[in-house]
């Protein structure tokens, strides 16, 4: 089976989960002068879900009957593309998003900077580090003193 | 009107519109030349800047300044480099291309940035006229008809998304909608969908989910295939076109504008298939001998995808200004800006906030001139963009996407959430899902819902489907436009096997 009807097959699950709760679930709770209006907060999920569950059935029993194209990527071959790249990059921006907090913006955002490169195959040392520096306290002035949003730049423990 | 247009160039006149204006397409035509990112994930890339400007007017002529140096830096990308960057500018490269191999770059940058100026500048003047006009017809809508419009755009875009794609784009048109259903809404101060998580009760961000749809995959699709960036190293020189080529391409200017703006006006069909069919026509009608040029190096044949993809992008904010309903991607980015600001655009735009509506249209104009005179001579050194080793490149787009999802909601969770739609959304790229109906269908899902509830209300019930004829014919022409398609494709295809033809040609 095709990628896209797998992910189709999952969006029915999606789908499914979504019109039971609006179906079934929802209105329990409903406050009794609000079962009187003609619209309840389900109504809309209501309609939505069955036209999901209808679309995904088209494409999952493929029913509309499309092209093959050459894709920019074959997913079926991932692996002779820069996969681990990718992951690596993915990683590293969940430990950026879990380090920001706790770390500070100025130590994480460098971080993140300057490992990105790396995991790209950059090895000039001169030229990543004092990029990677400038681009953290630009970014780290402007947003906050010129947009006024707090970010905590240092770690706690050295009073940040 | 006259009125209008003083407020409006009073407005767009002030040092910081201007500025707004110059900066917008600065950044645009400089990101917007980089393969592989569209406008859409530089506007939502700068939507935190955007918001945190606080002013309305000032906000969408950066934004729209932005969209414009964007497709303009795409063309530019097309031309040096056959590597366009945005998708409405692949028609350009077909004859753009080949100019720049015979070394006349200099003149196909010349002549893709007249027509751009010409089929923006006479987008512009079409906006002037025909806003105004559908957004008085507009006022006279029930909610019940914007409803329906609503379903009417949303099954244009899916019908539009190509052949085999439109259960596809149905599919994520829904998705995008019941996204918008999740949080706690203002109709009926419930929490809905949010599975007891404390950080969904506000629903999804719009600015993550943005980035996360256009600016993550794209990074991703950068990194897992590196695209090949060497251009020819020639100089870019001589920028003069001549007399009898301007006479060649001043008709072909001219029908374009039209076209490509009334196609741009249709809710779907952006500057991507205004440029195609822009393209496809003029080579149609150019006669014999010229016909020939077209696909090595024809004036005609680059002049043709510019204009109509600049028109369609000033068609595009047709819908958008006075109807408030996007119709692409790019202006439901801006619709969500807009309605961060606290306006909604719609027919009450142009009485309530007239300057925002006119400033717009001036900033059009003058953001045309601006990409006209300040980045045609810039353009030389604006190229060595290309230049950046994309080692640094992907790990700085990767940040921006992060700050901008940070800055627009203040929460860290609000990173993993982009993460994890990232890396759902790449999935879904690789599927050949489109993903612009997804982000259309979240925009619009809350002013559907409204609009569907508060018609509901009035008419007691689903009984205003057939007791307005407005309402019941545009709701027809939605479901004939999601069906047709797909019936047109199969009855050619059971003729074909009739015929004995084989399939796949």
């Amino acid at each position: 089976m095709a990628l896209d009807r797998w992910i189709a097959l999952i969006l029915l699950g999606i789908f499914v989960t979504y019109g039971y709760a609006a179906w079934f679930t929802m209105d329990d709770n409903l406050a009794p002068f609000m079962r009187r209006n003609p619209i309840w907060p389900s109504t809309f999920p209501k309609v939505l879900s069955v036209l999901g569950v209808i679309a995904c059935l088209i494409v999952l029993f493929g029913l509309e009957k499309s092209e093959p194209k050459e894709p920019e990527i074959d997913y079926r071959r991932l692996t002779d593309y820069n996969l681990g790249q990718a992951i690596a990059l993915l990683a590293l921006m969940v430990v950026y998003a879990l380090c920001l907090r706790p770390a500070g913006f100025i130590f994480s955002t460098s971080a993140f900077l300057i490992l990105g490169p790396i995991i790209l195959g950059e090895r000039n040392w001169k030229i990543m580090i004092p990029v990677a520096l400038t681009a953290t306290f630009v970014v780290w002035y402007l947003v906050q003193e010129v947009l006024g949003i707090y970010m905590r730049p240092l770690p706690g423990f050295i009073g940040g | 009107m006259l009125e209008g247009l003083l407020i409006g160039l009073e407005t767009a006149f002030s040092l910081k519109n201007l500025l707004m204006v110059i900066g917008g397409c600065l950044i645009g035509t400089f990101i917007g030349m980089l393969p592989g990112l569209g406008p859409m994930s530089i506007i939502a890339i700068m939507i935190p800047v955007a918001i945190s400007l606080g002013d309305a007017s000032a906000a969408l002529i950066l934004l729209a300044g932005v969209y414009y140096g964007a497709i303009f830096g795409g063309s530019t990308s097309s031309i040096l480099l056959n590597a366009p960057g945005v998708a409405g500018t692949v028609a350009s490269s077909f004859d753009g291309y080949p100019m720049a191999r015979k070394g006349k770059a200099g003149k196909a940058l010349t002549i893709a940035a007249i027509a751009s100026f010409a089929g923006g500048t006479l987008g512009a003047l079409l906006l002037m006229v025909f806003a105004p006009a559908l957004s008085s017809v507009a006022l006279l809508f029930h909610s019940a008809e914007y409803f329906a419009l609503m379903v009417v755009g949303l099954s244009a875009i899916a019908a539009f998304a190509g052949t085999g794609q439109i259960a596809k784009a149905m599919i994520m048109t829904l998705l995008g909608l019941i996204m918008a259903t999740v949080g706690e809404g203002a109709l009926f101060n419930l929490p809905r969908f949010t599975m007891g998580i404390m950080d969904l009760q506000s629903g999804f961000g719009f600015i993550t989910l943005a980035m996360a749809m256009f600016a993550l995959p794209e990074a991703l699709f950068l990194v897992l295939k590196p695209k090949d960036l060497k251009g020819d190293e020639g100089e870019i020189k001589d920028l003069r076109i001549s007399r009898t080529e301007a006479k060649a391409i001043a008709p072909v200017i001219g029908r374009q504008s039209v076209q490509g703006f009334f196609i741009g006006v249709l809710p779907g069909a952006g500057a991507t298939i205004a440029s195609f069919l822009g393209y496809a026509v003029e080579r149609n009608i150019a006669p014999k001998e010229e016909q020939e040029e077209f696909g090595k190096g024809s004036i005609k044949g680059l002049a043709a995808p510019e204009t109509a993809n600049n028109a369609a992008c000033t068609g595009s904010f047709v819908p958008l200004l006075t109807l408030g309903i996007p119709g692409s991607g790019t202006t439901a980015i801006l619709l969500g800006a807009l309605i961060a600001l606290n306006v909604s655009p719609g027919p009450r735009l142009m009485i309530d906030e007239p300057q925002i509506f006119w400033a717009v249209i001036m900033s059009m104009f003058i953001g045309n001139l601006v990409l006209l005179i300040l980045n045609l001579p810039l353009i030389p050194y604006i190229a060595k963009v290309l230049a950046i080793p994309r080692n640094y490149l992907i790990p700085f787009i990767l940040f921006f996407t992060l700050m901008g999802a940070y800055i627009g909601q203040n929460n860290a969770t609000e990173l993993l959430i982009l993460v994890a739609f990232g890396v759902c959304a790449t999935a879904l790229k690789f599927a050949d899902y489109p993903l612009a109906p997804l982000l259309i269908g979240f925009i619009l899902g809350g002013m559907m819902e409204d609009n569907f509830a508060r018609s509901m209300q009035l008419y007691d019930g689903v009984s205003f489907i057939w007791e307005r004829p407005m309402t019941l014919g545009l709701l027809v022409i939605a479901a004939i436009l999601v069906v047709l398609p797909s019936y047109r494709a199969r009855r050619l295809r059971s003729k074909a096997q009739a015929e004995g033809v084989a399939d796949g040609d």
